[in-house]
């Protein structure tokens, strides 16, 4: 049942009255990965490399100060860094390339056109992520004419925290290479319900803040803990199918 | 007194202690629950597991062409990219 929420989309979303940062959440993972997101070196394109000073744009609250004063250099460099998860997330949440790519660009733009207005009481990335959310839904309300869309339906079935599959894993990275996991992975979050996988994305993946979240997508706090424990568990029973430790496989070459 | 708790109590308390913010005695009757239960120790190793390998997935590149066209849209507004 969708809510009905009333957005205007002539008007910029609201600013989070907050800025949580950096919430820093279960470590002790025993898999590894040391690549980043949206680390700003590795996201360069040949034209802005030809930025000398770079490192005076390292600090972000800094490039939000001189994209407002009009320095398109530095509004650039803030499209460099964020442009692929921005992109990610509208993919999330419009299931079609096109209406993404549309996302991605307006998204943009709005924040562009309207950067002066934006009272850094959050971080920029979450201010970013609000405009892309209330771009992607105008595009899913579009082009659904008529029919209502919102990231705060009820989702819930009351089933979907009952694990199925209760197996110990081998090491993922051991048993596929990095193309196979890439498209496990893809697969298995692309079945999740939109607003299960934006909220784990989110949260899980971009690390934002439960708080920073449920601003973003305009949900109460309980509903992003609620959506992100079930979208969890659901990718944990799927990827299970695929990561548990196969005993039997031992025996079967024997 | 920690009182003990059932598989769905412990499966609601789930996120809150991957995320640490389980706290007192809500996480040792986790913390306990989860010493005893084979299959809810289960599935706290493969949730965890699973954020892990989802927090090391970067995003896929932006087609070159489409973050071309983004870049002269904002050009038309008036964002020039410092191109001296």
């Amino acid at each position: 049942m969708a809510g009905g929420r009333p957005q205007s989309p002539a008007r910029l979303p609201p600013e989070p009255p907050f800025a949580p940062r950096s919430h820093r959440r279960a470590g002790g993972f025993e898999l590894s990965h040391t690549r980043h997101n949206g680390m700003i070196g590795s996201e360069l394109t040949p034209g802005m490399a030809q930025l000398t000073a770079q490192t005076a744009y390292s600090d972000e609250s800094d490039l939000v100060a001189r994209a407002k004063a009009g320095d398109g250099a530095a509004f650039t460099v803030l499209v460099n860094r964020y442009e692929r998860r921005i992109f990610r997330l509208a993919k999330h949440i419009t299931q079609n390339e096109e209406d993404a790519e549309d996302v991605l660009q307006d998204a943009f733009l709005k924040a562009y056109e309207h950067i002066r207005g934006f009272q850094e009481q959050s971080r920029f990335y979450t201010w970013l992520v609000r405009i892309a959310v209330n771009e992607a839904l105008m595009k899913l309300r579009k082009r659904r004419s008529g029919k209502l869309f919102s990231l705060d339906e009820d989702v819930d079935t009351g089933e979907e925290t009952v694990p199925r599959e209760i197996a110990v894993w081998d090491n993922p990275e051991q048993r596929y290479s990095q193309e196979e996991l890439r498209t496990i992975l893809q697969q298995t979050i692309d079945s999740l319900p939109p607003i299960f996988r934006t909220v784990f994305v989110l949260r899980d993946v971009d690390e934002l803040s439960t708080e920073e979240t449920a601003s973003a997508l305009g949900i109460s706090v309980p509903a992003v803990k609620s959506r992100l424990l079930r979208a969890r568990l659901q990718l944990r029973d799927k990827l299970t199918r695929f990561f548990k430790r196969k005993a039997d496989d031992v025996f079967a070459y024997l | 007194m920690m009182s003990l708790l059932t598989c769905n109590q412990f499966l609601e308390e789930l996120s809150e202690y991957l995320d640490e913010t389980a706290e007192g005695e809500i996480r040792k009757a986790i913390e306990q629950h989860i010493s005893e239960c084979p299959n809810c120790w289960v599935v706290v190793d493969t949730t965890k597991k699973t954020i892990a390998v989802y927090k090391g997935m970067q995003p896929e590149p932006i087609p070159k062409p489409l973050h071309d066209r983004l870049i002269r849209a904002l050009a038309k507004k008036g964002c020039c990219a410092g191109d001296a």
